[in-house]
């Protein structure tokens, strides 16, 4: 058992540790990145990746592990966004005091919401957590008391920031930050889903009645994941807003959960590794696609070829749909042809 | 009181456009188990389909050109569910979350495409003049395509309920509906009715497109998506397979949309729209009709 722990713990530590060297390497790596590894433009895009890794992993938290499909994710990495960016641009708070206050937010919001979607399940679930993202959105875009910025968004105010997380200069320190975050999230959702409570979130996705039948709420224990990994993506939406200094409304868009939705499948439903890895390999995918569009192979093609390439979303979209139909398990589990339990499980879930 | 009038008026003509999607959307629901996220992109290419034949027949006087688009658009979109159904859906058959996943997919590729090949722009879709004039009722002056929208959708919901009581397929997808095993254990190919039912959405959909091209004036790559957001809440609201229940949601939601828009504040009827949805929910979690499948 004790082997076993510490074989778990040695894998993380290992990858998260080899990556914090990245700004230090002076690396060109072609194709794969447009300048070397230490250069600014290079960290901004490796710590996206970070982020929305970590954030697809709150998503297969309560999709892959605990078998709820949420249409509403998104309304909790916008709440992180939007919350802070007004605190400390529109109230003028300090960067603590708008922390704590975000982070409040992050867990009322959801524990609210949470206990009022969860009493349905399946379909209408999905539905519910869709239509309060749906409302989150629309609120967004009504720009009440003009602090939300409306289509505009909103620029963050630098001067409240910690000087070290400010300028072209330290995107070094914001891509420790996106790796602090994903490595955060990494080990907490390991350490939960192999938890008591875990256990029981794997057991409703098997077969909820049976859990009932055992004498166990799942309601409760529903509740806690769903909080659990929204409040994690509450955290996720602060560091975006750090890197990307403002905030933007496709955030809060549902076509936003569906790409979460995408990256988790890519990767690997119910899988750590899977999950982060699709999460990283979707955000670096969409942007060498956008920065390839404008690039002289793909303008030189005959317009049949060129026109659809020159959106991320379209091929991004066709491969989606090529994986669902190849390698049914995502990335995690390729090599292997059976189908995995994960999504007859939660088919099983969703006709209840 | 004319006010009142032109917002019920409006508001049963947005409620028409939701039936129209949401009609597919529920039978596909009621008959296969899939939630078809790919039906706003039926009705985004029945809609480009229709600007785009429209812009092809420059010479021809507008009434013509007109209808020539509507049908074009509706071939389009029928045609493109059925071959969703067929090439994609098919393959799957009995993995539903696949299913889903795969219309996820298809919903997000075919707007990118869209705007890949006509921009992110609206264009302007042309229209014969009487359908922009104004019909007096009551003293409230009603723009003219309000009532085709009504008196389209209230043929479809004729059409529908006529095919699914009088017919043979009518019979089978009902009975697929209520209980899909016992229609294949009678030996009756049930999957020559996905096609149908998904063709059939396809075109109500595609309707709607060209409804909401006359509606809007324009057509852009996001409507499908946005409305479509608002179908689902029309199907969850009536319960999903039952075609009555759409119909009865629809309406509830266009008005609810249209008063609160106009008497709280601009927005609120969107918001509304999803506070109403949660109650129905958390009172009635099978939705109104209660033939939750």
């Amino acid at each position: 058992m004790r082997r076993f722990a510490v074989k778990q713990a040695l894998v993380p530590l290992a990858v998260f540790g080899a990556l914090a060297f990245v700004p230090k390497l002076t690396v060109d790596i072609p194709y794969v990145f447009q300048s070397s590894l230490d250069t600014p433009g290079t960290l901004q895009l490796l710590a996206l990746c970070l982020v929305f890794g970590g954030l697809a992993l709150t998503y297969d938290l309560i999709f892959g592990f605990t078998g709820l499909l949420s249409f509403g994710h998104a309304l909790y990495f916008a709440a992180g966004v939007y919350v802070e960016c007004i605190a400390l641009t529109k109230w003028h708070w300090g960067f603590l005091p708008s922390l704590a206050f975000t982070a409040l937010v992050g867990i009322l919001l959801p524990l609210v919401l949470g206990a009022v979607s969860l009493r349905v399940g399946g379909i209408a679930f999905a539905m519910v957590t869709l239509a309060f993202a749906q409302a989150g959105s629309i609120l967004v875009f009504k720009n009440p008391h003009k602090w939300t910025g409306g289509e505009e968004g909103l620029g963050t105010d630098y001067t409240k920031l910690p000087a070290a997380l400010v300028g072209i200069f330290n995107t070094k320190n914001l891509y420790w930050v996106a790796l602090a975050y994903a490595a955060a999230v990494f080990a907490i959702v390991q350490w939960a889903v192999s938890s008591s409570p875990g256990h029981i979130w794997q057991a409703i996705r098997e077969n909820e009645l049976r859990v009932e039948v055992l004498g166990l709420r799942p309601y409760a224990y529903k509740l806690m994941s769903f909080v659990l990994a929204s409040f994690l993506a509450t955290a996720g939406g602060v560091v975006y807003l750090l890197l990307l200094g403002g905030a933007t409304t496709d955030v809060t868009t549902a076509n936003f959960t569906l790409t979460l939705l995408v990256m988790v499948v890519i990767g690997g439903t119910g899988t750590r590794w899977g999950a982060l890895l699709g999460g990283v390999l979707y955000t670096w995918a969409n942007q060498r696609l956008g920065d390839a569009s404008g690039s002289h192979a793909v303008s030189s093609l005959p317009s049949v070829l060129r026109t659809p390439l020159e959106q991320p979303l379209f091929v991004l979209g066709v491969l989606f749909i090529l994986v669902v139909f190849f390698v049914p398990g995502g990335l995690a589990r390729i090599g292997r042809l059976r189908r995995p339990r994960t999504l007859q499980r939660l088919q099983e879930a969703m006709q209840r | 009181m004319s006010t009142f009038v032109l917002l019920s008026i409006t508001g049963l003509g947005l409620g028409a456009m939701y039936f129209l999607i949401a009609s597919g959307l529920s039978l596909i629901y009621g008959l296969m188990g899939v939630l078809n996220f790919a039906h706003g992109a039926f009705l985004t290419v029945g809609a480009y389909a229709m600007w785009f034949t429209e812009s092809k027949l420059g010479g021809v006087p507008l009434l013509p050109r007109f209808l020539l688009g509507a049908i074009a658009g509706l071939a389009v979109g029928g045609v493109f569910a059925a071959l969703v159904e067929l090439f994609l859906i098919r393959p799957l058959y009995r993995r539903h979350i696949e299913q889903v996943l795969v219309t996820v997919g298809l919903a997000l590729a075919t707007v990118a495409l869209v705007t890949a090949i006509w921009g992110n722009d609206a264009r302007t879709v042309a229209a014969p003049g009487w359908l922009g004039r104004t019909t007096t009722v009551v003293g409230a002056h009603i723009p003219n395509d309000r009532w085709v929208e009504i008196v389209t959708a209230l043929v479809v919901l004729l059409a529908l309920n006529a095919f699914l009581r009088r017919t043979r397929y009518g019979l089978i997808i009902r009975a697929g509906v209520e209980n899909r095993s016992m229609v294949t254990a009678l030996g009756i190919d049930v999957r020559r009715a996905f096609t149908l039912v998904f063709a059939l959405g396809g075109i109500a959909a595609a309707i709607a497109g060209v409804l909401s091209n006359v509606y809007f004036g324009t057509i852009d790559p996001q409507r499908g998506t946005s409305l479509l957001i608002f179908a689902f809440i029309v199907v969850v609201i009536g319960g999903l397979g039952s075609l009555r229940g759409t119909a009865a949601s629809a309406v509830v939601v266009g008005l609810v949309q249209q008063y609160a828009n106009y008497y709280a504040s601009s927005g609120l009827g969107d918001l509304s729209v999803v506070l109403l949805l949660g109650i129905v929910l958390l009172a009635r979690p099978r939705g109104l009709s209660g033939s939750f499948a």
